[in-house]
């Protein structure tokens, strides 16, 4: 059942997520003057990072399994003493303009079946991110779960995927991921990193200009250290085994462009892994407004914004990891930087911008560092699935490309299926992209960013717009 | 004895309590999702694909990939990462796309 409820309540501001960038954005809007609502899909603040275990579990010390949580909770007092509006539950599955406002639609409610609508002069996207999979050998089976996901089931349910936990992939979140796991209580027979580290030594100006990432390096490091877990360079895991869950998976060392190099491999037992490669932004309802990207050194679509943070639409602005992955810290300085903007602020403090602009220095030093290599296809056999929605293989994909011409994810989705599934190819979309031969993600334009009733979309006076790249 | 979760965020739940999962009982916290006391459990699987018939369970944890669609009291296609798991809650796994019988 669809209960559609078309309120009218007018905000001067909608900001669209309550990670770190919403929260940040929304204090420092609403402490300025401005009515804000503040919207997020999950029951609590906090966004992916800061996800934290419910209320009924009464954890005494939530903090042991994050980072910057002091930052977390001035925030939350923050919007809280502005008198934001925090809408929790709300999953936005609509962005339109109407009449020289915008109008925000959301689904609530168990299974989010309940509309909401509300209006607003300005949007604000801090929409996040989510993980970058490449597919290998055996990555469907149960145990092999994403390796944000393992820590946002650990940080919000207090569960582990299984008692030894290979960790795999790339980017700086896997050792965040592995530290986590061995706290509690996980072994961690390995991190397989499948780029090298010693390419940090060629940013060590940017390193060295950014010492609290450098200090959480460390703590990371110390904790794998004293759990003794090992650290597997420019290794991948390119196979996971099992019947019903995965029992083992074979290890292989990795060429600079990702390509495993014969005769390295080798097999060790776990029961679960947990793997991603980096982060993609999650860009559906500012893509769908027509909002500009570019595409940053690890290949993924980021939102184009200005010294203010505003899109190239007006009316528009978007902070943290939607402009670009950059951890938490950048985010926050975003959504700072935006709050301020909005209210009509003109000039920010230098002592902010100076820190965006080292942030993303670093950003991009890990952007380029952690890039997928051209050469990970060759992890993928024929019957691989690589859309896990739709079961499409590797096989079928590449028959697609090679044999009947298909140039472009787009024309390999409407021969294999692959990316038409319920995710909507958030999970396959970069893998598909790469193997049509592009050097980057693709375009993650979906028309919808959540899947919405039918008699919703019936109900709907204003149909989404479809100012997108073609889909 | 290592540690566990629980312990390691010094958690002092509230009582838990028992839902069904394909007609067994399987112990719950509050505040967990269907997918954490499945987890919990040493349950990883609990949707069997359309096509091959293939076991899957909870992969990116957010609600991003749906790959952990569950039967929840009767509504198929729930995101068990998402869906909190109540006292008494049936859950089923979920074969296909939730409707074979309308089939």
């Amino acid at each position: 059942m669809t209960n559609s409820a078309e309120t009218h309540e007018l905000y001067d501001l909608a900001v669209i997520g309550a990670g770190p960038a919403g929260l940040a954005g929304a204090a420092a809007a609403a402490e300025r003057g401005l009515r804000v609502a503040l919207l997020d899909s999950a029951p609590q603040p906090g966004g992916q990072f800061y996800r934290q275990p419910a209320a009924a579990f009464r954890a005494a010390r939530p903090q042991v399994l994050h980072h910057h949580w002091a930052e977390f909770r001035r925030l939350l007092t923050r919007v809280e003493n502005a008198e934001a509006d925090f809408l929790a539950d709300h999953h936005v599955w609509s962005v339109v303009r109407e009449s020289g406002a915008w109008i925000v639609r959301s689904l609530t409610g168990p299974d989010q079946r309940q509309a909401r609508s509300l209006t607003a002069r300005q949007i604000l996207f801090a929409t996040g991110a989510h993980e970058r999979q490449l597919p290998f050998p055996g990555w469907t089976l149960p145990g092999v779960v994403g390796a944000g996901g393992a820590q946002a089931m650990l940080k919000a349910g207090l569960v582990l995927p299984g008692r030894r936990v290979v960790v795999a992939g790339s980017g700086p979140l896997l050792l965040a991921v592995a530290s986590s796991l061995v706290k509690a209580g996980a072994r961690v027979p390995l991190v397989a990193e499948a780029a090298g580290y010693l390419g940090y030594a060629r940013g060590a100006r940017t390193l060295a200009a950014n010492p609290g990432k450098l200090v959480e390096g460390a703590q990371h490091g110390a904790v794998l250290l004293r759990h003794g877990v090992r650290l597997g360079p420019r290794t991948a895991v390119v196979a996971a085994h099992g019947t019903d869950r995965v029992e083992a998976v074979t290890l292989a060392r990795l060429d600079a462009t990702w390509r495993p190099l014969p005769g390295t491999e080798r097999r060790i037992a776990c029961d679960a892994v947990a793997v991603g490669h980096g982060l993609v932004p999650q860009l559906e309802l500012p893509l769908e407004l027509g909002c500009a990207t570019e595409r940053l050194p690890d290949g993924s679509a980021a939102l184009v914004v200005d010294a203010a943070q505003r899109t190239t639409v007006p009316g528009v602005w978007a902070a943290g990891e939607s402009t670009g992955i950059g951890g938490v810290q950048l985010a926050i300085v975003e959504g700072e930087l935006a709050g301020r903007a909005l209210a009509g602020e003109t000039t920010a403090p230098a002592s902010l911008l100076r820190r965006r602009t080292r942030l993303r220095a670093f950003a991009a030093l890990m952007a380029a560092r952690h890039a997928p290599g051209s050469g990970w296809p060759e992890w993928l056999e024929d019957a691989t699935e690589v859309c896990r929605c739709e079961e499409v293989t590797a096989g079928q994909v590449r028959e697609a490309v090679t044999e009947l011409g298909a140039a472009d994810q787009r024309t390999v989705k409407l021969l294999t299926r692959a990316g038409m599934g319920w995710c909507q190819a958030r999970m396959c979309g970069p893998a598909v992209a790469r193997l049509c031969g592009a050097a980057d993600d693709g375009a993650p334009t979906r028309p919808l960013s959540t899947p919405v009733p039918l008699g919703l979309l019936a109900e709907s006076t204003t149909a989404p717009s479809s100012q997108g790249a073609p889909r | 004895m290592r540690r566990n979760p629980l312990d390691l965020v010094r958690a002092r739940p509230e009582p838990g309590f028992e839902f069904s999962f394909d007609g067994e009982p399987v112990p719950a916290l509050p505040g967990q999702t269907v997918a954490a006391a499945l987890w919990q459990a040493d349950r990883l699987a609990w949707r069997r694909t359309r096509v091959g018939d293939r076991p899957r369970g909870a992969f990116c944890g957010m609600g991003s990939c749906y790959d952990c669609l569950v039967e929840l009291d009767g509504v198929p296609n729930v995101r068990a990462c998402l869906a909190p798991v109540l006292p008494g809650a049936e859950v089923r796994t979920q074969r296909g796309d939730g409707h074979d019988e309308l089939r």
